[in-house]
C-alpha cells in the first residue's frame, strides 16, 4: 500500500528536479529539446550490429547529470523500470540470428541511452516547459495537450488507486493484495472514479478560462548560449556517428605503444 | 467592486438518470451581497452552483449574470465574471507550483507576464500565503491548499466569488482564517455550506434548499434562528445560537 503512495512522490520527483536552478536548467527549453532530438536520431541511426560506436554517447547524459546536479540513483531506477520491456523485445534475437547476442546488446544500449536522455530532458526542463517548447516548434496543440494531461492525470489515477487499496486493505487485514475475484469491480471502480475526478479537474480548468492552450511560463528569448549548446552537442554527436571514436582511440594507443 | 447581479429564473434541472435535482428555483443576488446557500445532503446545492457556472445547463428556466444569460456561447464572459472555489482543493490545483496554479487563470486570458506576476502576488497576499509561492501544491496542508485554491480564483479578479463548502476539512485555526478573509472580502459572495456558524458570520442572506426547491430566502439571522424550518430541512440551529450546555444562556449575537 505504501508503495503506491510512494510512487506518487516518485512521479513528482522529476517535477521537483526540474525546478532546480543550474546552468543546464537555465538553458532555453527549445535548445534542450532540439539537442535531445538530434541525440535520439543519431543514436537510433546506428545499425543493429554496432556496439563500440555507441559508447561515446554515454558521455552526453553523464555530463548533463553532473552539470545539472541530478541524483544518479533515482534516474537510474527509472531507467531500469523500462528495461523489462526492452528485454521482451530483444530476448529472442540470440535464438534466430547467429549474431543475435550482438543485436540484443545493441538494442539494450540504444534503449538505455535514449531513455536516459529523455529522463534527463524531463528532469532538467519539466514537462510544462517541454510542452511550451513543442508549441514553439509548431507541434499541434492537441498533441501537446494530450502529453501534458496524460502526465497530470497519472497522479490522479494513482491517488484514487491508493485510496481504494487503503480502504480495501483495512477491511481485509489477513490477505496480501486484492483478491482476484474482486479485481474486476476494483478496476471498474477505479476507471469510473478517475473519470469523475478528471471531469472535476477539467471543469476547474474550464472555469478559469482554459481554451485548449496551455500557458505555463514567460517566453524567454533564445540566447547565443542556447544556440552554442545545440551546435556543440550536435557536432559531437555527428562526429561520434561518423568516426568510431573508441576504435580510433584504440588505434592511437596501439601506435603509441610501438 | 461587483457590478453584476445574478438572476436565477424558474430554474429546472434533471440528471440523465431522471433524478430531479432542481425544481423551479428563482432568486436574485444583488451586487455586493453575501448569500449562503444551505440545505441537507442531496438538496441540490452543488447542482445549483454548477448551473450558475455553466458546468451544467438547465432543462427549463435561465441564469442571468448581469445582462448575459448563461448559455454555451456566453461561457467565456460568464466565467470571467464568476470565480468558483471547488469543495476539493485537489481538483483545482494541478500545476507544479503554487505560482503556476494561481497564474493559470490570468495566463489563459493572455495577460502580460508582469501583470500575471502582480496578480499572483496580490492574490497570495490576500489569502495570507505569500511564502508558499514556489511550493508544490500537493505538498501543502489542507488549509494551505484551500488558501491556494482561493488565490487561484482571486487572481482572475472575478466580480462574484462562489465557494462550495469552503470550510469542510479545515482545522479550527484555518477555518477561522478563512472566515476572517471572507468577512473582509466585500465583493458578491455565494457560499454553500453545512457549517451554519460560518454562514452566520459571513453572510447577510440565506437561501435554504430542500429537495431541489427554495424553502426559505431571508436575512441570515431570521433563517438561522428558525428552529422549526431548519429542522424540517435537515439542518439545525447553529451551535453559537444554541443554549450553552453549562449555564443555559444564549450567546448574544451581533
Amino acid at each position: 500500500m505504501s508503495k503506491i503512495v510512494d510512487s506518487i512522490y516518485n512521479i513528482r520527483l522529476l517535477d521537483d528536479l526540474a525546478r532546480k536552478d543550474t546552468s543546464i536548467h537555465r538553458l532555453h527549453p527549445v535548445s534542450k529539446l532540439l539537442t535531445t532530438i538530434v541525440y535520439l536520431i543519431v543514436v537510433v541511426s546506428f545499425n543493429r550490429y554496432e556496439i563500440s560506436g555507441l559508447l561515446p554517447f554515454v558521455f552526453y547524459p553523464m555530463v548533463l547529470i553532473l552539470l545539472a546536479e541530478l541524483p544518479v540513483m533515482p534516474i537510474f531506477k527509472r531507467l531500469l523500470m523500462v528495461e523489462p520491456l526492452i528485454i521482451g523485445i530483444g530476448i529472442l534475437n540470440p535464438l534466430f540470428d547467429p549474431r543475435g547476442r550482438i543485436t540484443f546488446a545493441s538494442i539494450m544500449i540504444k534503449s538505455g541511452l535514449t531513455v536516459m536522455a529523455c529522463l534527463v530532458l524531463v528532469s532538467t526542463t519539466g514537462l510544462d516547459k517541454i510542452a511550451q517548447a513543442l508549441r514553439t516548434l509548431k507541434v499541434p496543440s492537441i498533441f501537446v495537450l494530450q502529453l501534458l494531461l496524460t502526465f497530470r492525470y497519472i497522479s490522479v489515477l494513482i491517488e484514487e488507486l491508493a485510496r481504494m487499496v487503503r480502504a480495501y486493505a483495512l477491511r481485509a487485514p489477513q490477505q496480501k493484495g486484492v483478491r482476484l475475484k474482486d479485481c474486476g469491480s476494483f478496476a471498474g471502480q477505479l476507471l469510473l472514479r478517475t473519470f469523475d475526478r478528471a471531469q472535476r479537474v477539467y471543469d476547474s480548468m474550464k472555469l478559469r478560462g482554459f481554451n485548449g492552450e496551455y500557458h505555463s511560463y514567460s517566453k524567454s528569448k533564445i540566447t547565443w548560449k542556447d544556440i552554442l549548446y545545440i551546435i556543440a552537442w550536435s557536432l559531437f554527436f555527428i562526429t561520434a556517428r561518423v568516426y568510431d571514436i573508441p576504435a580510433f582511440l584504440g588505434l592511437l594507443f596501439e601506435r603509441m605503444s610501438y | 467592486m461587483s457590478y453584476h447581479e445574478i438572476e436565477v429564473r424558474n430554474l429546472h434541472f434533471s440528471y440523465p438518470d431522471g433524478h430531479e435535482a432542481i425544481k423551479d428555483i428563482s432568486f436574485t443576488i444583488y451586487p455586493g451581497e453575501s448569500v449562503g446557500i444551505v440545505g441537507a445532503n442531496g438538496s441540490g446545492k452543488s447542482t445549483l452552483l454548477s448551473l450558475i457556472m455553466g458546468i451544467l445547463f438547465p432543462d427549463k428556466g435561465e441564469v442571468r449574470v448581469g445582462d448575459v444569460i448563461v448559455t454555451k456561447k456566453t461561457l467565456a464572459t460568464i466565467r470571467k465574471r464568476l470565480g468558483m472555489v471547488f469543495q476539493d482543493s485537489d481538483d483545482q490545483l494541478f500545476m507544479t507550483t503554487v505560482f503556476d496554479d494561481v497564474a493559470f487563470g490570468p495566463r489563459n486570458y493572455n495577460l502580460d507576464e508582469n501583470e500575471v506576476k502582480i496578480r499572483v502576488e496580490e492574490a497570495l497576499e490576500k489569502v495570507g500565503i505569500p511564502h508558499l509561492i514556489d511550493r508544490a501544491p500537493f505538498k501543502l496542508s489542507g488549509g494551505e491548499k484551500r488558501a491556494a485554491a482561493i488565490a487561484s480564483v482571486l487572481s482572475m479578479k472575478p466580480d462574484v466569488l462562489i465557494m462550495d463548502e469552503p470550510t469542510s476539512g479545515l482545522d479550527p485555526k484555518s477555518r477561522r482564517r478563512l472566515i476572517n478573509f471572507l468577512k473582509g472580502y466585500n465583493h458578491t459572495k455565494i457560499i454553500t455550506s453545512h457549517d451554519l456558524d460560518m454562514v452566520l458570520e459571513t453572510c447577510d442572506r440565506v437561501i435554504v434548499l430542500k429537495d431541489g426547491e427554495v424553502a426559505a430566502d431571508e436575512a441570515t439571522l431570521e433563517v438561522l434562528t428558525n428552529g422549526e424550518l431548519l429542522d424540517k430541512c435537515g439542518l439545525e440551529v447553529p451551535l453559537s445560537l444554541q443554549k450553552c450546555p453549562v449555564c443555559g444562556m444564549v450567546k448574544q449575537h451581533r
